[in-house]
C-alpha cells in the first residue's frame, strides 16, 4: 500500500497545475497519468492560447505542457508516475493502480489523505448510416494522429462541427497537407470563436451552417459522405442533398466530462448540459460533496485550457489547505485565481458557462 | 453575417480601419477581432501604445492609431492571426501589407504569388517582398507583400506556389 | 501510400528510430514512440478488425483508448488497444476473430 497526502488523477493541464499548487504549500503529491507521456490534451496543441499572460496566451499549446511539466519535474514533493491507469476507487478511499512498464502490468494501491480527479473529457460521436466505416474519427483522433504521430489521416476530410475543435482542427489538416473538402454544422451559426472562422474561411474551406451529415458510404473506408441543409426541428430538407467525395470524416460533435471516478467515489452529480454532461456538484473551491475529493478542469465541465489551468490550481491550493498546509498568502493566491476565472467566464462567450456553473455550486 | 460565415463583411473592415489620412502617413495595424473573447496578448506585445490597456480581458481591443508605428510586433502575438499592418504610403500604386502566415511552402522574395480575400478566392498577383520567422514570431511568419492600391482592402491572405491547402 | 509528415510549419518532425513489426505474417515499419494503429495507418491499413455479429470493417475511432473500437490481438494478447498501445521491436500483430479468449 502507498500512502500520500494528495493523489492526483489524470496528467493534463489541470492535473499539472494542481500538483505544483498542491506541493507549493508542502503536500506530499502523487500524479498518476494513463499515457506515456505528461500534458494531456495540451501535447497535440500546435496553436496559440488565449487568455492572458498569467494563462500564457500566445504561447502554444504544447509549449504550454512542456513548461508545467518541467515545473511539476522540479518539484521534490511530487512523485510522478506515467503509464499508470487508475482502476477505481473502493469505499475506504483506496484507489487501485495499473502500471505498465514495457509489456509488464504492476498493479498498485494508493491510500491518499485527498483525491483530486482531472481526467478531463471524453469526445461525443454522431449516429448516421455507416458512422463506424473506419477513415470516420473523432476530431481529437485526428489531432493525435498527426500532431503527435506525423501521420495523415486521408487525402480529403469533411470536418462535422464548426465549434472551437472543428475550426481549429481543420486549420491543422491544412498545416498537415491535407485538403479540408468543408465544415459542417447543424446550427444556424458558427459555434467557436470566429477568428478561427476567418482564418479557416481565407484559406478557402468552405462552412456550411444549418447542415448535417445525412449518411456515408464506402466498402472496407469511407468513401463519400451525403450532407444535407435541416429545418427548424434538425430534420434534413429533401432536395437538398449534397455529395462530398471524402476519405476521411471527423466527429467533432462535443466533449463529455469523463465522470467514473466521481460516480465510484459518491460525489452527489448532476447532469449539466452547458457543461457537456454529468458533473460533481462542488464548492467555490472545487471540493465535491464527498469530503476529500477536489474536480478541476474538464471533468468539472467542458470549458478552456486556461480555465482548466486555474482551476487545476485552485483545486491545489484547497485539497493541501484542507489537509493542514497552510502558509502565509494563501488566501490572496486563491482569491485571485478565482477571480481569474471569473474574468476568463466574462462576455458574450461565457453566458451558456456560467449558467452551467450555477446549477452545481453550493 | 459574420456569425454565420466566418467572413467579415466591408462594414466590420471599415470599422477597424484607421482614417484615409492616418493610412497616408505610414505603417498602421488592423487589427479584426470582433469578438469578446478572453484574450488580450496583443496588448502585451505593443510597446508603442497604439494597443491600450484591456479594462476587461474580454474586451475588444482599443487602438490608439496615432500612437501606432506600424512596428509588426503585434502581428505574431495574436492567436486568432487577426491582425495585419498596412502601409499605404509605401509607394504611388502599391500597398505594403505585412500578414501572418502558418503554412508551408512558404513563399520567396521577389515571387509573385496568388493574393487571396477573406473567402480564400483569388484576386490579384502580389510581391513577396520579405519572409521573416525568428525566434520572437514562433513560427508565425510575417510576411510582406505588395499589393495594387485598387485591391489592397480585400486580400487578406496568400497562396505560395503549389501550396499545402489545396491539391 | 505514404502517410507520413516530412515537414510542417510548426512542428519540428523529430529524428525517429524505425522499428520493424509483424502484421498478418508481413513485415512492416513504424517509428519510436508512435502506437501501433498508428504505424498501421501510415502503411495504408485502416481496417483494423471487423465487428463481432454483421462482420462490417472496424477502424479506431477516437485513438486514445476510450472507446475499444481497435482492438487487433498483440503477441498473443487479445483485445489489445491499438491506439494507444506503443510499437516495440518484432511485435506481432494480428486480426483478431470476434471477442478473443483470454485463456
Amino acid at each position: 500500500m502507498i500512502h500520500t497526502d494528495i493523489l492526483i488523477i489524470g496528467g493534463g493541464p489541470s492535473g499539472l497545475c494542481a500538483a505544483i499548487a498542491a506541493a507549493k504549500s508542502g503536500a506530499e503529491v502523487m500524479l498518476v497519468e494513463r499515457s506515456q507521456y505528461f500534458g494531456g490534451q495540451l501535447v497535440k496543441q500546435t496553436h496559440m492560447f488565449f487568455g492572458s499572460e498569467k494563462q500564457y496566451a500566445a504561447t502554444r499549446g504544447f509549449d504550454i505542457g512542456k513548461k508545467l511539466v518541467e515545473e511539476v519535474k522540479n518539484s521534490d514533493n511530487i512523485k510522478i508516475f506515467h503509464s499508470t491507469t487508475a482502476l477505481g476507487i473502493y469505499e475506504d478511499g483506496v484507489v487501485t493502480l495499473e502500471q505498465k512498464f514495457e509489456s509488464e502490468e504492476i498493479y498498485l494501491k494508493v491510500q491518499a489523505k485527498s483525491l483530486i480527479v482531472t481526467t478531463g473529457a471524453l469526445e461525443k460521436s454522431l449516429p448516421f448510416p455507416n458512422n463506424d466505416l473506419p477513415g470516420i474519427y473523432g476530431a481529437g483522433a485526428v489531432q493525435t494522429l498527426m500532431n503527435e504521430y506525423l501521420v495523415k489521416p486521408g487525402k480529403r476530410v469533411l470536418m462535422v462541427g464548426a465549434g472551437n475543435i472543428g475550426l481549429i482542427i481543420s486549420y491543422q489538416l491544412l498545416q498537415a497537407g491535407v485538403e479540408v473538402a468543408g465544415i459542417i454544422d447543424a446550427s444556424p451559426r458558427i459555434g467557436g470563436y470566429l477568428v478561427h472562422a476567418s482564418k479557416i474561411r481565407r484559406s478557402g474551406v468552405p462552412i456550411f451552417t444549418g447542415y448535417t451529415i445525412v449518411k456515408a458510404e464506402g466498402t472496407d473506408h469511407l468513401e463519400k459522405a451525403t450532407i444535407a441543409k435541416v429545418d427548424q426541428h434538425w430534420k434534413p430538407i429533401p432536395g437538398t442533398e449534397k455529395e462530398m467525395n471524402v476519405d476521411v470524416m471527423c466527429i467533432s460533435v462535443g466533449l463529455t466530462p469523463s465522470s467514473a471516478f466521481f460516480w465510484q467515489g459518491g460525489c452527489e452529480m448532476e447532469y449539466v448540459r452547458e457543461l457537456g454532461g454529468y458533473v460533481p456538484k462542488r464548492n467555490r473551491y472545487l471540493r465535491t460533496t464527498v469530503g476529500n475529493i477536489y474536480v478541476a478542469g474538464d471533468s468539472a465541465g467542458i470549458e478552456e485550457a486556461s480555465s482548466a489551468m486555474v482551476e487545476g490550481s485552485i483545486a491545489g491550493l484547497a485539497a493541501s489547505h484542507d489537509l493542514g498546509f497552510v502558509y502565509e498568502g494563501y488566501n490572496r493566491e486563491i482569491e485571485e485565481l478565482l477571480q481569474e476565472l471569473e474574468g476568463l467566464r466574462g462576455g458574450e462567450k461565457g453566458i451558456h458557462i456560467r449558467r452551467g456553473y450555477n446549477k452545481v455550486g453550493f | 453575417m459574420l456569425k454565420i460565415s466566418g467572413v467579415p463583411s466591408n462594414k466590420d473592415i471599415d470599422q477597424v480601419f484607421p482614417s484615409q489620412e492616418r493610412l497616408e502617413k505610414g505603417p498602421v495595424v488592423i487589427v479584426e477581432c470582433f469578438e469578446t473573447i478572453p484574450c488580450n496578448p496583443c496588448y502585451t506585445a505593443c510597446h508603442a501604445g497604439g494597443i491600450q490597456a484591456f479594462k476587461d480581458i474580454t474586451d475588444l481591443p482599443t487602438i490608439d492609431f496615432e500612437k501606432c508605428n506600424g512596428c509588426t510586433m503585434c502581428i505574431s502575438s495574436c492567436p486568432g492571426l487577426a491582425i495585419m499592418v498596412i502601409d499605404y504610403s509605401y509607394h504611388k500604386d502599391y500597398v505594403k501589407m505585412m500578414i501572418p502566415y502558418e503554412f508551408y511552402p512558404l513563399p520567396k522574395e521577389g515571387e509573385w504569388i496568388k493574393g487571396l480575400d477573406r473567402r480564400g478566392a483569388e484576386v490579384v498577383k502580389v510581391k513577396v517582398l520579405s519572409v521573416k520567422n525568428t525566434k520572437y514570431q514562433d513560427k508565425t511568419q510575417v510576411i510582406t507583400i505588395a499589393v495594387p492600391k485598387a485591391h489592397y482592402k480585400k486580400i487578406r491572405n496568400i497562396e505560395a506556389g503549389d501550396s499545402n491547402a489545396k491539391s | 501510400m505514404n502517410q507520413r509528415i516530412n515537414k510542417h510549419p510548426i512542428i519540428d518532425i523529430p529524428l525517429r528510430q524505425k522499428i520493424k513489426f509483424f502484421y498478418n505474417g508481413k513485415e512492416f515499419f513504424g517509428f519510436e514512440g508512435e502506437t501501433i494503429a498508428s504505424a498501421l495507418h501510415a502503411a495504408g491499413i485502416t481496417k483494423l478488425s471487423e465487428s463481432i455479429k454483421h462482420h462490417r470493417p472496424r477502424g479506431f475511432y477516437c485513438a486514445i483508448g476510450n472507446c475499444s473500437s481497435c482492438f487487433m490481438r498483440v503477441d498473443g494478447k487479445p483485445n489489445v488497444k491499438t491506439c494507444v498501445e506503443p510499437l516495440r521491436e518484432n511485435m506481432v500483430v494480428e486480426n483478431q476473430e470476434g471477442r478473443g479468449s483470454i485463456i
